[in-house]
C-alpha cells in the first residue's frame, strides 16, 4: 500500500492522494506551446468557450422547452422568448453559438490546412477534429428539429430521406429512423434525447480526445519548425527564457488566449443583442405543416456548400458527391504526399489549391443559398465539379513537391 | 475463458442490437393508422386537390377531356379510372428528397422548389433531379370511393409492370 503522511495543507493532502501537482505540470505549466504562433491558435480556446455556451445556454432552454409536437413550437417562441424572463437570451445565445461556432470551426480546420499541421505525427489531431466536424454538425441538425417551425418539419423530411439512399430505395431504414411515415411525435423526441444528451457526450467526448492527441506532437508554429520539445523546455526551466521557443501553456499562452477569447465575446454578444436575426430563419416562425412545403427550402448557412455539392446532379450522383464532400477532409493528411509541413504560401502549386479550395467552397455557400434556376445552377454545377476535381488532384499536386 | 466471456459478450451485445434496433421501429399505433377513403365523385376538373394519408400529402387531380385526348401511352398507364372520370393520383411528395412541388395551372406542371425539380400535369418528371415519377399510394377501387392504403388489383398492375414503387 501506498504511504501517507499527515498533510501539511489541503493542497499536500490533496496531492498525496491525487498528485494535483503532477496533473498540473502535465496539463498546464510544463505543456509547452511555441512562441512562433499567431491569433489563429487560439481558435481552439474559442471554440471550447462557445461550446459552453452552448452548454449552460441550452441548461436553461431544457428548463422549459416541452419535446411534443403539439407543444414544442410554442414552448419555444412563446413559453421561452415572452414568458420566461430573459428566456429570449438564452435562446439568442444559443442560435447565434450555434451558427458562430460552425464560423470558428471552419477558420480553425483552414488555418490548419494552411500550416500543414495535420501531417509528421499530427494525423490523429486532425482526425479527431474531424469526427468533432461531424457531431457538431449532427448537434446542430437535431437541435434545429426541436422549435418543430416549417424549416424544423422540411428539414428533417429532406435530410431524413438522404438515407434512402437514391436508388438503393431503402424506405424502410427512413421510416425507422423516423419512427414514423413522416416526421411526427417519434421523430421529434428521438432527435431531442440525440440534441440534449447522446450528441453532448459524444462531443465532450471527443473534445478530451482532441486534446490528447495534442499532447504528444504538441502544436504546430508559424514557420512549420520542427522544434525539440525537450531542449527547449529545458532551457526554458534552466532560466533561458528569453532564448526558449517555447512557453507554458499557463498562464503564459492562456493569458494570450483569453485575450483573444475577450475580443471573441465582445463580438459575440455584440451579435447577440443586435444582430441574432441570421440565426433565427423567418421561416421556422411559422408551425411546422406537414401539407405545405415553404416556398424556398436551404439548409443554415454552414451546410450550404456540401448541399450546393446534392443539389446540381440526378439523385444518384448527387448522393455520391455529396458522400464524398462528407468524408474527403478526413482523408486529407493521407492524399497530402508532400513531406513538407510549412505553411501553403511555400509550397507553390499548394498553395494555389489551398486558395482554390477556400474560394470554390465560398461559391458553393453562396450558390446553395440562391434558389436553384439558370446562371446560379451552371455556377453552382461549375464550382461542385471543381470541388470533386481539386480533391483528386491534391495527390498529384503534392507528390511532385520538392523538399523544402 | 477468453472465449467463454467473449462468447457470453457477443450474445449479450447482439441482444441488445435487437433491443435498441426495436425500440426504433414505428409504433403498432402509427403503422395502424394507415387508411383513407376518398369520394371520387366529388373532385372538380383541371383543379389540384391535397387529400392526407399517413401523414403525406396526396396529389388528385382529376383530368380534363383535353388531357385525357392527349394522354401518351406511359401517362395512360398511370391514369386511374374510376367509373368515367380519370384521375392523376400521387403521393405529393418529390422523389427526389421530399418536399411538396407546387402546382402552377397555367403550365399544368408540377415545380419543387427545394432543387428545382419539375413534373407535368400526369405527374411524369421533366426536370431533374427527382430520379423517377411521383409515387403512387396503395390504392383499391370501390364503386366511386377510392379507400388508400389497400391494394386493389388496378394498383397491383401498377406495381407489378413497374409504374410505382
Ligand atoms: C454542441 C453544440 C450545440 C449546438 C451546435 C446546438 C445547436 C442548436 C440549434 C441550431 C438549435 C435551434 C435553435 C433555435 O431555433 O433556437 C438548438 C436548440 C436547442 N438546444 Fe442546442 N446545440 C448545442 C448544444 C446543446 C446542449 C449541450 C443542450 C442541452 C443540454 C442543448 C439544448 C437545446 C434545446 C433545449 C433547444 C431547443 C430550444 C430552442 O430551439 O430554442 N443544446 N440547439
Ligand atoms: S426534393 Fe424536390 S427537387 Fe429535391
Amino acid at each position: 500500500m501506498a504511504h501517507f503522511t499527515e498533510a501539511t495543507s489541503v493542497k499536500d493532502w490533496l496531492n498525496q492522494r491525487l498528485a494535483i501537482e503532477k496533473v498540473e505540470k502535465v496539463m498546464a505549466s510544463e505543456y509547452w506551446i511555441p512562441k512562433n504562433i499567431n491569433f489563429l491558435w487560439a481558435m481552439g480556446m474559442v471554440l471550447a468557450i462557445t461550446f459552453a455556451l452552448l452548454l449552460v445556454s441550452g441548461i436553461f432552454l431544457l428548463m422549459y422547452y416541452q419535446p411534443d409536437v403539439r407543444t414544442a413550437f410554442y414552448s419555444v417562441n412563446y413559453t421561452i422568448m415572452r414568458d420566461v424572463d430573459f428566456g429570449w437570451l438564452w435562446r439568442h445565445v444559443h442560435g447565434v453559438a450555434a451558427s458562430v461556432v460552425f464560423l470558428v470551426i471552419y477558420i480553425h480546420m483552414f488555418t490548419g490546412i494552411y500550416y500543414g499541421s495535420y501531417k509528421k505525427g499530427r494525423e490523429m489531431i486532425w482526425i479527431s477534429g474531424m469526427l468533432l466536424f461531424v457531431t457538431f454538425s449532427a448537434e446542430a441538425f437535431s437541435g434545429y428539429m426541436l422549435p418543430w417551425g416549417q424549416m424544423s418539419y422540411w428539414a428533417g423530411m429532406v435530410i431524413t430521406n438522404i438515407f434512402s439512399l437514391g436508388g438503393l430505395h431503402l424506405d424502410g431504414l427512413v421510416e425507422w429512423i423516423r419512427g414514423d411515415y413522416v416526421p411526427a411525435q417519434a421523430f421529434l423526441t428521438r432527435f431531442f434525447m440525440l440534441h440534449v444528451l447522446l450528441l453532448p457526450l459524444a462531443i465532450m467526448g471527443l473534445i478530451g480526445l482532441h486534446f490528447a492527441t495534442l499532447r504528444i506532437p504538441h502544436v504546430n508554429n508559424q514557420d512549420g519548425e520542427e522544434i525539440d520539445f525537450d531542449a527547449e523546455s529545458k532551457k526554458y526551466l534552466a532560466g533561458d527564457k528569453a532564448g526558449s521557443k517555447v512557453m507554458r501553456f499557463a498562464n503564459d499562452f492562456m493569458s494570450k488566449d483569453l485575450m483573444v477569447v475577450g475580443f471573441y465575446l465582445i463580438f459575440f454578444f455584440y451579435l447577440v443583442f443586435f444582430q441574432y436575426g441570421f440565426a433565427l430563419d423567418p421561416v421556422n416562425f411559422d408551425p411546422a405543416d406537414g401539407l405545405k412545403t415553404p416556398a424556398h427550402i436551404y439548409p443554415e448557412w454552414y451546410f450550404l456548400w456540401s448541399y450546393e455539392i446534392l443539389r446540381p446532379f440526378s439523385v444518384n450522383i448527387g448522393l455520391i458527391a455529396f458522400g464524398f464532400a462528407q468524408v474527403i477532409f478526413m482523408l486529407l493528411p493521407f492524399l497530402d504526399r508532400s513531406p513538407n509541413a510549412i505553411p501553403a504560401s511555400r509550397r507553390g502549386a499548394f498553395s494555389v489549391w489551398f486558395w482554390a479550395l477556400l474560394i470554390d467552397m465560398i461559391v458553393l455557400t453562396a450558390m446553395g443559398k440562391l434558389p436553384p434556376e439558370g446562371i446560379f445552377s451552371t455556377i453552382g454545377l461549375v464550382a461542385a465539379l471543381a470541388f470533386i476535381v481539386l480533391w483528386i488532384a491534391l495527390p498529384f499536386i503534392t507528390m511532385n513537391e520538392k523538399k523544402a | 475463458m477468453g472465449k467463454a466471456f467473449g462468447a457470453v459478450a457477443g450474445v449479450g451485445a447482439v441482444g441488445s442490437l435487437v433491443a435498441m434496433k426495436k425500440s426504433w421501429d414505428p409504433l403498432p399505433s402509427v403503422k395502424a393508422a394507415g387508411f383513407t377513403t376518398l369520394d371520387m365523385s366529388i373532385y372538380p376538373e383541371g383543379e389540384l386537390i391535397t387529400e392526407k394519408w399517413r401523414g403525406k400529402p396526396i396529389f388528385v387531380l382529376k383530368k380534363t377531356a383535353a388531357m385525357i385526348a392527349k394522354q401518351t401511352e406511359s401517362q395512360k398507364a398511370r391514369d386511374i379510372v374510376v367509373g368515367d372520370a380519370h384521375f392523376m393520383l400521387a403521393i405529393g411528395l418529390c422523389t427526389h428528397l421530399g418536399c411538396i412541388p407546387a402546382y402552377i395551372p397555367a403550365e399544368e406542371s408540377f415545380l419543387c422548389a427545394c432543387h428545382g425539380g419539375q413534373f407535368n400535369w400526369a405527374g411524369e418528371v421533366t426536370k431533374v433531379p427527382p430520379p423517377r415519377a411521383f409515387d403512387i399510394p396503395p390504392f383499391k377501387i370501390e364503386g366511386t370511393k377510392l379507400v388508400l392504403g389497400e391494394v386493389g388489383p388496378e394498383y397491383q398492375k401498377m406495381k407489378d409492370s413497374g409504374i410505382t414503387l
